[in-house]
């Protein structure tokens, strides 16, 4: 089913989440990406990023713990690489962004928004495995509006603010995002989450994705539509089969985006899509 | 050009202690397959393991392909009970794989399951004609892999093992080490493939030969098509995806941890 999220026009009701799909060309050869509702990319940061060093991922029961650090190439690398390429899939294109400073956040987003082919910018202001920026933000209510109304001023593509589950009451955070001018809330990001690595006695602190998630997303999404039952919320966390989507769609979202099931199978964004139509 | 595939377990059995070898039949993996790739297994339909195992392709058949992997957690253990007729799923091929140089004498130095994916290679190679050498070490003789399938290739093999129950007692970066002025080393590529340390060792005589080598890198991967960057390596060149730039690098650009 079509839908238009804040003038955020998308083919149906399916993205997949920023992060767990690279820059959407990496999947060109298994996913037919003009069948998605929009491409949600990686974050893009306004200088190259050298991300975390290893270990960057680690399994566990039902759920993975991620720690890349925002690994990119820069505003300038990903206009001149992937948005050509990109503008000619026939589908929204959602780029995510972020930056250590509001100025950071600011010039990304303005460089972007001068480009043709972009539909939305997503603010990453939950990522939990940087030492700046991010999730600093997401976790304070007065930094979390004065970030967005930042990259607002400078931003006429509709705007999705990407929350953090990992605060006391995420209706505060969504509040301070949507007084911001945030158009559009997508949550939730990773769970702050340390475990070990087997036979090493190094452990690793990151954000945990997939199904074990499931219930706070849930949770969060329900919360969030009470206390905003006009703002359009695209619900993500742990979602992998078309059940879990319903179940996202019941909670409160309108739109759902598909995250570490990609890497699972490649073939499960676009068989949700046909199986809710 | 990768897929995604359910390709049917043709066999599935023991070929060492805590070793197997999977054969599959697929429909497009095995056309596109090289040697020095690999495939991403799901091994069970739940999400328990979540993640795709990766294994190198061993052989590539003319309907479908094999892998041979050791057990070292639930997912190959669960993939060790997996019986004949059931179906995974599986993506591949991936990677970049081996480069082959017609001028050269290949020199396939493997440790332990390293000999799987390196088989792979040295068959091509007979196919191709072009001359090798195969080093192979492992810690015991009962792990040395493929040794009668290699036997059949006719090829020149040199065995170690640690505890010296077969070939030579010491480690299989010595073993070739003591033939490097019997095989001229200006006429000579290296390919490696084994435990981190083995490969650094091969690599650093390589390096000081000035001989051309190629190794294949083992990390932890999520996706295995290069999206999430979880298995970066550290080059000269920044970080590299084992996934995608990878597995087979030139070892002068890996800084080694």
């Amino acid at each position: 089913m079509a839908i238009i999220l804040a003038g955020l026009e998308m083919k149906n009701q399916v993205t997949v989440a920023s992060g767990t799909f690279g820059f959407g060309l990496e999947f060109a050869d298994l996913v037919p990406l003009d069948k998605l509702g929009a491409i949600t990319t990686k974050t893009v940061t306004i200088k190259p990023r050298k991300g975390n060093p290893q270990p960057r991922l680690m399994e566990v029961e039902n759920g993975l713990v991620n720690s890349i650090g925002l690994q990119n190439d820069g505003v300038e690398y990903f206009i001149a690489n992937y948005l050509p390429k990109l503008k000619k899939i026939k589908t929204a294109l959602i780029v995510n962004i972020a930056g250590e400073t509001i100025e950071e956040y600011v010039r990304t987003a303005e460089i972007l928004c001068r480009q043709d082919g972009i539909n939305a910018i997503e603010v990453n202001i939950s990522c939990p495995n940087v030492k700046k920026g991010c999730i600093a933000f997401g976790k304070d209510p007065a930094m979390t509006k004065e970030v967005i109304s930042a990259v607002r001023e400078t931003c006429k593509l509709p705007l999705i603010a990407k929350l953090t589950p990992n605060v006391a009451d995420i209706t505060v955070i969504a509040k301070a995002a949507l007084d911001g001018g945030a158009d559009i809330l997508s949550m939730i990001n990773t769970v702050q989450h340390t475990t070990t690595i087997p036979g090493k006695s190094q452990a690793i602190t990151g954000g945990l994705s997939g199904p074990t998630i499931k219930p706070n997303a849930l949770k969060m999404i329900s919360q969030v539509r009470a206390a905003f039952p006009g703002t359009p919320i695209i619900g993500m966390g742990g979602i992998m089969s078309a059940s879990d989507a319903k179940e996202f769609f019941a909670a409160g979202a309108n739109a759902i985006a598909v995250g570490t099931a990609n890497f699972v199978d490649p073939g499960i964004v676009i068989r949700i899509i046909d199986e809710i139509g | 050009m990768i897929y995604q595939e359910r390709c049917s377990v043709l066999e599935n059995v023991k070929v060492a202690p805590d070793y197997f070898k999977l054969t599959v039949l697929s429909k497009n993996i095995h056309r596109s397959a090289k040697p020095g790739q690999f495939v991403q297994i799901k091994v069970s339909g739940s999400s328990t393991p979540l993640l795709r195992r990766p294994f190198s392709i061993h052989r590539i058949n003319k309907d479908g392909f094999s892998i041979i992997y050791h057990i070292v957690g639930k997912g190959t253990e669960i993939l060790s009970r997996t019986q004949k007729g059931a179906e995974l799923d599986v993506i591949g091929p991936l990677g970049n794989g081996f480069t082959i140089d017609r001028t050269k004498t290949a020199i396939l130095i493997a440790g332990g399951c390293g000999s799987a994916p390196l088989y792979c290679l040295e068959e091509e190679l007979k196919k191709k004609k072009i001359g090798s050498h195969f080093f192979m070490g492992a810690t015991t003789k009962d792990l040395l892999l493929c040794g009668s399938d290699f036997a059949k290739l006719g090829t020149k093999l040199y065995i170690s093992t640690d505890d010296g129950s077969c070939g030579e007692k010491c480690t299989v970066s010595a073993l070739y080490s003591s033939y490097i002025d019997t095989l001229d080393p200006k006429k000579c590529l290296i390919y490696t493939c084994g435990p981190k340390p083995m490969m650094k060792a091969v690599s650093e005589i390589a390096e000081k030969h000035n001989i051309p080598c190629q190794v294949s890198l083992e990390e932890y991967m999520a996706c295995g098509i290069g999206a999430c960057l979880g298995c970066v390596v550290e080059t000269i060149n920044g970080n590299r995806r084992v996934c995608k730039d990878g597995p087979v690098f030139d070892p002068k650009e890996i800084i080694w941890q």
